[in-house]
Parts: structure tokens; sequence; C-alpha cells
């Protein structure tokens, strides 16, 4: 049960609809973070989201971001799965390798990144804003995780919610899919406390 | 030196603010909300989130954020450097009321792992009077922290040592708060 009377809504839905001020600015940085034009594709990015969330055990939020990654990566499951369990193993790009590992750091503290960590990043072509935007991600979704599990949040255990929403998202985006936390949400997305 | 080419005249979070304008914005404006706008009916001042935010930072050990929010907690009505440098240390034998005290607990949870925040952390912020709102309120500025913290570690910015010019940022950001770029 949430430490506070939420809306019935999943995850991080149920506090951003509580508090729309702070849901506004908290939709439009994941916005710009994860689906504005970048060089790292938006799957790339959610990959990294998914990454951190899973590092620090935020079930909602590595599910919902795993299943929005894997909508943008043709529906590829298993790849998200491996670069949970161990990115270095994964069939992502040695770049993407190079950002995910700077990511680990930063989740643990952001002091822990080093000069080395950055130039291997850059030897595989990763350019400044790459390497900060991996940085904020990182550091967004500490927070996030956070907000999520410090509220003890309703997280549903079934990944079929999970999947139908992440398509949703990766199809209309943060900012979009934050209306139907305010605005009649679909009857399926309630869930009981 | 920074990890990325930062701009050199620039301290801190500032230099990242202004390499990426674009998340720059929402990020200012979180803190503006959480930090420096008035809180519902009474909610809590804005030394007291400032308090939060300085003494997250400082578990964190992020030398930039801890001391320019604590100079900003020092510049708003009641606050002063010394009570800032008490919360950071101890928060439980700091001259503040026994409501931030238990809302500084449930904070550091929050910094440390957010699942050991516990119905009884929550209860005795509700016995010390502490809302719904004001318990939504501190989870966020401590998870904010994380980010904020992690952020401007993460890219090794510039943080410089001068007193000085934390006590001019503090000043600026207790009286106009976080939408507009710092003047220095």
């Amino acid at each position: 049960m949430p430490h506070i009377e939420l809306p019935n809504l999943p995850g991080i839905r149920g506090p951003m609809a509580f508090r729309p001020e702070t849901s506004k600015p908290l939709n439009e940085l994941v916005e710009v973070l994860l689906r504005h034009p970048n060089s790292l594709t938006q799957g790339e990015r959610e990959l990294i989201a998914t990454y951190v969330s899973s590092q620090n055990n935020c079930h909602y939020c590595q599910s919902i971001h795993g299943a929005i990654a894997a909508a943008h990566l043709d529906d590829d499951e298993e790849l998200v799965k491996s670069v949970k369990q161990d990115f270095h193993a994964a069939s992502v790009s040695p770049k993407l390798k190079a950002l995910l590992n700077i990511a680990g750091k930063v989740q643990q503290d952001g002091k822990n990144v080093t000069a080395e960590d950055v130039q291997a990043a850059r030897n595989e072509g990763a350019t400044d804003i790459e390497i900060h935007d991996t940085v904020l991600i990182a550091a967004a979704f500490c927070m996030y995780n956070r907000y999520v599990d410090g509220l003890a949040t309703f997280q549903p255990q079934d990944p079929a919610l999970y999947r139908e929403r992440g398509k949703m998202v990766a199809r209309n985006g943060y900012v979009a899919a934050n209306l139907t936390n305010v605005v009649a949400p679909e009857p399926a997305e309630l869930v009981s406390r | 030196m920074p990890h990325i080419d930062l701009p050199s005249h620039l301290p801190g979070i500032a230099a990242a603010f202004a390499f990426r304008p674009e998340t720059a914005k929402p990020m200012r404006d979180l803190a503006h909300i959480l930090l420096f706008e008035p809180g519902a009916n009474g909610s809590l001042s804005s030394r007291d989130r400032e308090l939060i935010a300085s003494y997250v930072s400082s578990r964190n050990n992020c030398f930039f954020c801890k001391t320019s929010h604590g100079a900003a907690a020092a510049s708003h009505v009641g606050g002063s450097p010394e009570l800032v440098a008490s919360v950071c240390t101890d928060p439980a034998t700091a001259d503040v009321s026994d409501k931030l005290k238990a809302l500084l607990i449930i904070a550091a949870h929050v910094q440390g792992d957010p699942k050991t925040v516990s119905p009884e952390h929550i209860a005795a912020a509700r016995a010390e009077g502490a809302t719904d709102l004001e318990v939504h309120d501190t989870v966020l500025i401590a998870a904010a922290f994380c980010m904020y913290n992690r952020y401007v570690d993460g890219l090794a910015t510039l943080q410089p040592r001068e007193p000085e010019m934390y006590e001019a940022m503090g000043k600026q950001l207790a009286e106009h708060g976080y939408r507009q770029p710092a003047t220095h």
C-alpha cells in the first residue's frame, strides 16, 4: 500500500496525478532525454534508463522502460533482458557498452566516473552531448526510481500490462501519455490497492 | 577538469545547464516548485525544504550542491550557517521542528535505499503533523537531489572552494528562486 493517499494508478503515474505541478517538469525532462531527436536512438536511450532502473532494483521503472525499449527495438525483449543481466555480452554497439559503463558508475556515485571511462566512450565515437545525456539519464533515473519506491507505489507484476503501455508510450511519448493519468484512464489500467 | 567541454566560466550545475538548455529548463522548473514556490496550507517553509536538499546533498557528498543549497537555507528567514551545519551533522540534535526531523529521516532513507522507507517512518512524521503533500515533497526533494548531485559529480564539473561565491549564490536563490540563470 502506498505511504500516502495516491490516485489509483500504477507506479509513477500515482504520484504524478497526485501532484500535477511537479509532474510537468518530470515529464518534460524525460521527454527531452528519451524522445527528442538525438544521435542516440530512442531504443538505446531507453536501454540506458532500463539498465539503471534495474541496477536500482525498481520493478516498475525497469519493466515499463524495458517494454518501451523493446517496442523501439522490433519487440526484442531478449535483448532488453541481456542488457540488464550483462551488457558486456549483449548485442549492442561498443559505443553503447561504453556509455552503459558510465551510466552504471553514475548510478552508484557520480564521482566514480573516471577520465578513462569517458575516453573509452570517445574511442568508440561518443560525442560530448551523448556523454552528457548518458550521465543525465542515469542521474534522472536515480530520481524517478527513488520517487516510485520511496512512496511505495503500486507496481503490478503482469508483463502484459507493461507491454501494452510500453507500445503506447513508444508511439506517443511521455507528455502525451501523462494525459491519461488525469483524464479518464482506461478501466484496464486502474488497479486495486 | 570536467569530463566534457563545458563553459569554463560557470561553476557546478550552471555549466551543465548552459551546455544543454533543453534539459536545464525542466530541471530548473522542478527545483523552483520543490524549493522556492510557497507550499500549500501550512506546508514546509523554503528554509526547511532547502535544509532537506542540503542534508541529502551532504549525504551524497556533493560539495557544490551541499554548499550552494546550504547557503540558500542560511539566507532564508530563520536560517544560519550554524543551523545548516548542525542539520547536516546530526539532524536529531539540530534546532529544527520535530516534524522536520521526522521528514529528514525519510529523506535519508530515500537517499540510501527508498525501499527502506517504512510505514513507521511515515506514521512518525504524521504524528508530528506532516501532511501527505509534505511527505510527497520530502520524498521527491530527496530523490531529485540524488539526480542533481550525480549530474554535478558525474560530469566532474568545476566546484570552486571560495565561500563568498556560495554565499552570493545562496542569497540569489533564496530571493529569486531557480527559474532564471544565476547572474554569476
